[in-house]
């Protein structure tokens, strides 16, 4: 088991470094030169030398590269050229929005999945399994950035439920208000979930269902609901993990949209901001910042694997 | 809780099974489970075929221009204007037809990218195995470990927001699924007798690939491609609504729902209410279609490869 | 005592295809302490049998009775059977690999039963499930709790699912096909272990099989079923000594003798098992009996008594010498 931890620790290493590569040659793709596309077409040769100098852009490439390796080490990201704020400071600002809204929204989507499912499951295509799954399934063509204008549009601008753009609120400064405006992003958030946590686990449980060992267990006099929490679901759940997996991807679509749309200051939203005012620095370290997280989130979930299925470790 | 006794009905088909023995079981199992179409597939698929067309044909079709603005702003639909207007008075219909240019495009452009990229690296990989293999397979886990939409809002921010780039990228930030959907099917095929045979009777590897492996792939290949143009569809979408993809006044679906949110923002109400509809109708419908296409078809052959 | 009472059950599924009547008309008794082996090849309704018995079906339409120690099952309220199972009626299943639970240890799944119907501590209930799994012949059992199936043998696991099954002392077992899939070598140590295990505790065991000789030292009856009719039973001794019925003979031959000289061939039973959906009439054994004749082929015969006690056959020209039953009045004149 340690074996295997080391090697999925060795194989981090390797990915952070390579998307540390990869976000770095990212500057380098802008046509033209970095400095120019900073300053603007009246730039000065002066200016512009002083910017290439500032940036580190006069440097041999694998120079630059580990010079802003060696920052990021430090803590420094760079500075925003617009508010000069340092990167680092605005990601640190931004971050907590991004991790309340993925954590609201992915307990509200287990607590709906899971009863969902197991309710679903034990009565394989009767009423309620065919109209979850066909439900679910339109859900699919009703990405978040068709959902979310609609609901704020219902909900927030015509029912005045939801506050609307703008309200966002610190958690430490008043809970009420900011729980308040968090709600309707997150359920956004949870309804996309929740679509890919019910279809596949409800095949995989179904599957186990038929499992012999769940005969086994009724015939030890087991009640259905022991059965189904305590024997099917620990064999499904590496399903739920993997769909959870799987998930990251399109929640980080959803927080953006969701930012983007209800101006709540999350990376997102600063995300499309610094690119909007053509603040690259910001940029390159959002995206670094993104990419990383997202790495290491996924290895923690390959390491739950293990944990979840004992056979997977040993495999 | 509700009746007990349905945790019981799963075992059925099993044990009528068990009980008819051999091969009479395994017969009706198989017809049993093997899906008709139906009718309801083939509304989805001429859908997807009406939408492919109008896209096509946009040009000659008799709608207006989409780029038009006129005075007409924010008009409710009437015979005029099908879909109203939006605030520059442009005609929403046409705008949502050559809209779908962008998201087809994009959809299909994309994978089939992919495809070509990820797919005969897949296949290629599948059948020679070895060190080759091993190194294409790793570099696809960590390929696949960077967010899709992080990377292509990167690359495109930063190289430009050219229709044929936006393709590329998303083509490209595509190949490593597809690599490993396609190396995975193969292998189930590569493995087996028939590949062997062929070699020893002198086939040419590119006469195996192509003759032997690739027509047994192929229908996986169709279905998963169509789930993933909807999945294509769906980020460039993102991207669009975000304010990140092919710039005005080029109409495309993801474009007009974020010009829609012009009026959104601290303004309570909307400018315009058929400008959030129509483009989301249509996105809704055009995915919901091909996703179904995809997976009725995913099913049907699963069947299909079950029975080897 | 009388633990189970079986009277004509039958079991019917609906498939597309029509009723298939996988248990059609059984009866049976089965005592305190007595052993009864069921035989007979694969799709003879052996395992529906023992399924139908317990309860476990839920779909088939079941008709006739089970009587459980005074307790009907059939048309039990899923409650009542739920009370029943584990405590009082175990049942050891075929594949010890897949009928265990694979991410779960095997002491907790020892233990469960223990706790709930037994209504054990925690503590209590992992000495129990401890000494149990010593009792089956584990070695080391303080150590084999906290295992998982999968790093345990086949035969292992075979005695884990008997520790499972015996674990809350019930009055019956119902063994299906436990030594199947297991070496050789170890089929006979389970099996004795079943034997020891019913003997100490006095459980009325039923002993499911399609290999006659596993049946045939270690039970006190014998029935033997085909195409899911009961075409004979017998105390084991009788069955052996004064067989009658066709099917049973081939059965006895088909067996591999160690005493044969190498190279005999291998009497097999030509033909295939009939289709339980379209049964043809009569004997469903006629078609690949070597004794048929017209009327075996147009009525099927009756279970009717032979000479020993509690001795039973289905057959209109039964073996050694016997008589058999009067065919029915409205026959083509054939005797």
């Amino acid at each position: 088991m340690a074996k295997y931890v080391a090697k999925r620790l060795v194989a981090l290493v390797v990915i952070l470094f390579l998307v540390s590569l990869g976000t770095f040659f990212l500057v380098h793709l802008l046509p033209g030169k970095p400095a120019i596309t900073i300053l603007g077409t009246n730039a000065t040769p002066q200016n512009i030398a002083i910017v290439n100098h500032q940036l580190g852009l006069d440097k041999p490439l694998w120079q630059q590269y580990f010079i802003w390796l060696g920052h990021l080490f430090g803590g420094n990201l760079g500075q925003s050229f617009t508010t000069h704020q340092s990167v680092g400071s605005i990601i640190a600002n931004a971050f907590p929005i991004d991790v309340e809204l993925i954590v609201i929204s992915q307990i509200l989507a287990f607590a709906v999945a899971i009863p969902l499912t197991t309710t679903a499951a034990r009565r394989p295509n009767r009423a309620f399994d065919s109209a979850a799954t066909g439900t679910t399934f339109a859900m699919l063509a009703l990405p978040p950035f068709i959902l979310a204008p609609v609901l704020v549009l219902l909900f927030s601008v015509d029912l005045h439920v939801f506050p609307g753009p703008a309200s966002y609120v610190p958690i430490g400064q008043t809970l009420g208000t900011n729980l308040h405006a968090m709600l309707l992003p997150s359920i956004v958030l949870a309804l996309g979930s929740v679509v890919i946590y019910y279809r596949l686990l409800r095949n995989d449980l179904i599957a186990t269902l038929q499992e012999d060992f769940i005969t086994m267990a009724r015939s030890k006099g087991l009640s259905d609901r022991r059965i189904l929490y305590r024997h099917a679901f620990r064999p499904s759940s590496v399903s739920l993990l993997a769909s959870a997996g799987i998930n990251i991807g399109g929640l980080i679509a959803g927080t953006f949209v969701v930012e983007f749309l209800l101006q709540l200051p999350g990376l997102g939203y600063e995300l499309v901001v610094a690119i909007n005012q053509g603040d690259y620095i910001v940029v390159q370290g959002i995206v670094l910042f993104v990419a990383v997280a997202v790495v290491i989130l996924n290895f923690i979930v390959d390491f739950l694997f293990t944990v979840v299925d004992p056979r997977i470790a040993v495999a | 809780m509700p009746d007990d006794t349905h945790l019981m009905a799963v075992e059925d088909t099993r044990a009528a099974d068990a009980a008819a023995g051999g091969a009479v079981a395994a017969m009706t199992q198989v017809s049993r489970r093997r899906k008709r179409l139906g009718w309801f597939f083939w509304v989805c698929a001429g859908w997807v075929a009406v939408n492919i067309l109008a896209a096509v044909l946009a040009n000659v079709l008799p709608i207006q221009n989409p780029l038009t603005q006129s005075d007409a702003i924010n008009t409710a639909p009437s015979a005029a204007h099908w879909f109203g207007t939006d605030d520059l008075g442009r005609d929403i219909f046409a705008r949502v037809v050559y809209g779908s240019r962008v998201s087809l495009e994009v959809g299909f452009g994309a994978v089939a990218i992919g495809l070509l990229l990820g797919g005969t690296l897949g296949m290629v990989a599948a059948y020679r195995r070895g060190a080759v293999d091993s190194m294409v397979n790793a570099a696809s886990y960590v390929l696949l470990a960077f967010p899709a939409l992080v990377a292509v809002i990167a690359v495109v921010t930063f190289w430009g927001h050219d229709l044929w780039k936006i393709i590329l990228v998303i083509g490209v930030a595509s190949a490593p699924v597809i690599f490993r959907i396609i190396r995975a099917n193969t292998l189930s095929y590569a493995t087996r007798d028939f590949v062997t045979a062929a070699r020893t009777l002198g086939a040419t590897d590119r006469r195996i690939l192509g003759k032997e492996l690739l027509p047994n792939i192929l229908p996986a290949t169709i279905s998963f491609s169509l789930i993933g143009v909807a999945t294509v569809i769906v980020l460039e979408g993102t991207l669009a609504f975000l304010g990140l993809s092919v710039p005005p006044p080029t109409p495309s679906w993801g474009n007009m729902l974020n010009e829609s949110l012009q009026g959104l923002n601290n303004i309570p109400g909307v400018s315009n209410p058929w400008l959030v509809l129509f483009p989301a109708l249509a996105m809704f419908l055009f995915l919901l279609a091909v996703n179904l296409v995809g997976d009725r078809l995913r099913q049907h052959f699963d069947v299909a490869e079950a029975k080897l | 005592m009388r633990v189970l009472d079986v009277t004509d059950l039958r079991t019917t599924f609906d498939t597309d295809r029509g009723p298939l009547r996988a248990v059609d008309g059984v009866s049976f008794t089965l005592d305190r302490g007595q052993t009864l082996g069921v035989v007979g090849e694969s799709g003879c309704g052996k395992t529906v049998l023992a399924r139908t018995v317990m309860g476990l079906l839920g779909g088939p339409r079941v008709s006739g009775s089970v009587t459980f120690s005074g307790t009907e099952l059939v048309g039990a309220p899923p409650a009542t059977l739920r009370s029943l199972w584990g405590a009082h009626i175990g049942m050891v299943f075929q594949d010890p690999m897949t009928s265990l639970n694979p991410v779960m240890r095997i002491g907790r799944q020892i233990a469960e039963p223990l706790r709930l119907h037994l209504g054990l501590g925690r503590d209590e209930a992992r000495a129990t499930a401890v000494s149990l799994l010593g009792q089956v012949g584990l070695p080391s059992p303080e150590a084999r709790y906290r295992s998982y199936p999968g790093e345990l043998s086949g035969g292992m696991r075979q005695r884990v699912m008997i520790a499972i099954a015996v674990a809350c002392a019930p009055r019956l077992l119902l063994a299906d096909e436990p030594t199947t899939g297991l070496d050789v070598t170890v089929q006979a140590q389970i099996l004795d272990l079943l034997a020891g295990m019913a003997a100490d505790r006095q459980m009325a065991m039923v002993l499911i099989s399609h290999d006659l000789a596993v049946v045939a030292t270690r039970t006190d009856h014998i029935l033997v079923m085909y195409a899911g009719r009961v075409v004979e039973q017998a105390p084991t001794r009788t069955l052996f000594s004064a067989t009658a019925m066709p099917y049973t003979e081939a059965l006895l031959r088909s067996t591999p003798r160690l005493a044969n000289p190498s190279h005999t061939r291998l009497a097999a039973i030509d033909g295939r098992p009939p289709d339980l959906v379209d049964r043809p009439p009569g004997c469903p054994f006629a078609p690949r009996c070597r004794y048929a004749q017209d009327l075996c082929r147009a009525e099927a015969p009756p279970l009717v008594a032979a000479e020993a006690p509690d001795h039973r056959y289905a057959c209109w020209f039964p073996l050694g010498g016997r008589t058999g039953p009067t065919p029915p009045a409205t026959d083509r004149g054939r005797s």
